[in-house]
């Protein structure tokens, strides 16, 4: 196959997510402009609503925080080779986990105990959840892609089941589980931040955001600065390269699934003990397709991940500001600009790669050697 | 006896459910026996949901919303198509991008369009939904249980898609088994690069499989919303694409197996419906969401091997390159 030409670094990470993301906007203005709105007036309005005000940046770090967990669940399995679609139905069940955890713990230990207990619950959930798929398809061979979708809706039908039977609060008709006890709640950035004597305007923005980035350290070293790091790229990459490297492919995708699993796993940290204090229907709310969009985005690397998280936290904030002023958008326009976003930077990403490769090494050939531009082979 | 007539009524409700699965699982074995992932089944039928019901509040034509319910799936099977087949791009990221973002789209357009909360509106007057054709002789026949009540309810009483769909398990087996371009089809999915020494173009076919995909889509799409509703609502496919690709591999991508499981998916949800909160002898009340998980616990068995096999064909999900 003609190997498609190579860009340097900072063009593949920086410029060429930046120009596909672009398109994605464009188009997305196009719709705007059809559904009879000015598109550059949406634009300015989204940043605002995201950026603008203390509480804008505060629910786009706590949107954020989800998409981190999320993404940097799919990414550890995209560079394992699996793409694992099942990070919603894993979230929702790790969030049992620690959702079960506060309900348990919630009145009778100390934050500093159920925090840990309720991380471990959550990864654990999700970790198991990914396991019967991941053993699938090293054992037997059965696609991920389809047994993870299988595997959303049970998840779903599952919790259903226990929210209308089992976690219900009694004397209630929503599907709602009981709040937590008052040691299960994550606090929030604005009450720390009131303690100290600094005023930042509520929102829920909280710990589980630290977590986050905690979660996307430990990705980096495990991925990128271990022996099994290696082995999970080198699968990734070529399985019988792996195989004659004494890899067991299996293995390795049994490992980096759970390891997904359990990072998807967390999002109930932020989304139930930071936020909403009780377990509810469907509270992933599409979280785990985002992350899809964030991992690609993010080219599968914990640092362009928090870039993208942070995008995509500011596009459901800002999303939520424009459906309030502009009364022919709503939020779904959010999740059109996802989808764009998804297509341009996955399936789409040749279209501008090719030529931006051929201008580059036009312009190598024209012009002297640059001294730092050598490509660099990934 | 009422026994009886519950029994016929759960299967109508059956056959009306599996229509779309149906129409869909067909669509999805045209392109993945072309070698193409077709998880955009979904989105596709979504899309041709909305469409259909747009075009049809606003012309107050069911025909004029079936041509726009396909123009849209067939749309979007191009963007499918170009991203998957001329790009080479990852195909499962291509179909969940069109999944996500026809998910925004229809209600973003609807809002727009029709002010109704994301929503199109009620289709009510003569002629804006396929409505159901009654039999010769139903009414009399529905009186006698035995057989008359059978042909009234089961064979009677559906609207012109239920029809066609079922017409659609022969003739797609006929032409995947029967005619030059079926096996051409079929080779593509299973060995592109023999089909490419041979003479023939990899990407035309695939092009063709995904089109056939996106009219089928188009069809099941406005049965949803023109038929089996009267409007479109928000993700009111809720997963029935999903569905209808488990059907297909619980169907092993064969016309008639295919059949058989979007009977018995749909049989499971028409059931589900019935059982809720009945107490059956032994075995008490069955929660109705293990009976709507069944479904997706069969596929992953199947999938597993554990209940006979599930063979792909062989090409599936990898982008063609005549230089590989």
């Amino acid at each position: 196959m003609s190997a498609p030409a190579k860009l340097p670094r900072w063009a593949e990470l920086g410029l060429l997510p930046l120009i596909n993301l672009a398109a994605a906007l464009i188009l997305s203005g196009a719709v705007v402009k059809i559904l009879g709105e000015n598109p550059w007036a949406a634009l300015k309005l989204l940043a605002s609503g995201a950026l603008g005000t203390q509480e804008g940046i505060g629910y786009t770090l706590y949107y954020a925080t989800n998409f981190i967990f999320t993404g940097l669940g799919v990414a550890v399995a995209y560079r394992a080779g699996l793409f694992n679609i099942g990070c919603e139905g894993q979230a929702y069940i790790g969030g049992l986990g620690s959702g079960l955890v506060a309900l348990w713990l919630g009145d009778r230990a100390p934050l500093l105990v159920v925090l840990p207990v309720a991380i471990m619950a959550g990864a654990a959930f999700g970790a198991a959840w990914a396991l019967i798929p991941a053993w699938l398809q090293a054992r037997r061979g059965s696609h991920i892609v389809i047994t993870t979708i299988m595997f959303n809706f049970i998840a779903a039908s599952l919790m259903t089941y226990l929210l209308v039977n089992v976690l219900i609060k009694l004397g209630q008709q929503s599907p709602e589980s009981r709040e937590f006890g008052a040691n299960a709640v994550l606090p929030a950035v604005h009450e720390v931040c009131a303690q100290v004597g600094i005023r930042f305007s509520p929102s829920p923005w909280n710990l589980a955001f630290a977590i986050a980035l905690l979660a996307a350290a430990l990705v980096w070293v495990l991925v990128w600065r271990t022996r099994w790091g290696y082995a999970l790229r080198v699968a990734g990459q070529n399985h019988s390269a792996a195989v004659y490297a004494g890899i067991s492919p299996s293995r390795i995708i049994i490992q980096a699934m759970l390891l997904s699993g359990a990072l998807a796993g967390c999002l109930g940290l932020n989304e139930l003990l930071g936020s909403q204090h009780r377990i509810l229907i469907d509270f992933p709310g599409g979280a785990g397709f985002v992350g899809i969009a964030v991992a690609l985005m993010g080219r599968n690397h914990p640092v362009g991940i928090l870039v993208a998280a942070l995008l995509f936290g500011a596009l459901a904030q800002g999303g939520s500001q424009l459906a309030f002023d502009l009364p022919k958008i709503n939020r779904d326009m959010v999740v059109v600009i996802q989808g764009l976003v998804i297509l341009f930077c996955g399936a789409l990403e040749n279209v501008f790669h090719a030529p931006l490769a051929a201008w580059w090494h036009a312009c190598l050939a024209r012009g002297p050697q640059p001294t730092g531009g050598t490509p660099v082979p990934r | 006896m009422e026994t009886y007539t519950l029994i016929v009524l759960t299967l109508a409700a059956m056959i009306r459910g599996a229509t779309p699965l149906l129409l869909a699982a067909i669509a999805g074995m045209f392109s993945e026996r072309s070698g193409v992932v077709d998880l955009g089944l979904e989105g596709k039928m979504l899309g041709a949901a909305f469409a259909a019901a747009a075009v049809s509040a606003a012309t107050g034509s069911a025909w004029a919303g079936l041509g726009a319910g396909i123009a849209a799936a067939v749309l979007l099977a191009l963007l499918l198509a170009f991203a998957t087949v001329s790009q080479r791009g990852n195909q499962v990221v291509a179909a969940m991008s069109i999944n996500i973002m026809v998910a925004g789209l229809g209600p973003t357009l609807a809002l727009a369009w029709f002010n109704l909360g994301g929503q199109t509106p009620q289709l009510d007057g003569p002629g804006q939904r396929f409505t159901s054709l009654v039999w010769p002789w139903a009414s009399t026949a529905a009186e006698h249980p035995f057989p008359g009540l059978l042909y009234a309810e089961l064979l009677s009483g559906h609207n012109l898609i239920v029809y066609a769909a079922a017409a659609l398990v022969p003739v797609s087996a006929w032409v995947l088994f029967r005619t030059r371009f079926g096996l051409r089809l079929r080779a593509v999915g299973e060995n592109p690069h023999a089909v490419d020494t041979a003479g023939i173009s990899v990407t035309g076919l695939r092009y063709q499989a995904i089109l056939i995909s996106g009219v089928l889509c188009g069809v099941a799409g406005t049965y949803l919303s023109t038929a089996a509703s009267a409007g479109f609502t928000r993700d009111m496919t809720a997963g029935k694409g999903y569905l209808a690709l488990a059907a297909l591999i619980f169907g092993k991508w064969k016309p008639y197996p295919t059949l058989f499981a979007c009977l018995l998916f749909a049989f499971t949800d028409a059931l589900a419906s019935r059982l809720q909160g009945v107490a059956l002898p032994l075995v008490g009340v069955i929660p109705v969401q293990a009976i709507l998980a069944l479904p997706y616990v069969l596929t992953v068995l199947l999938l597993a091997g554990f209940v006979g096999k599930a063979t792909a064909p062989a090409a599936i999900g990898v982008p063609f390159s005549k230089e590989q």
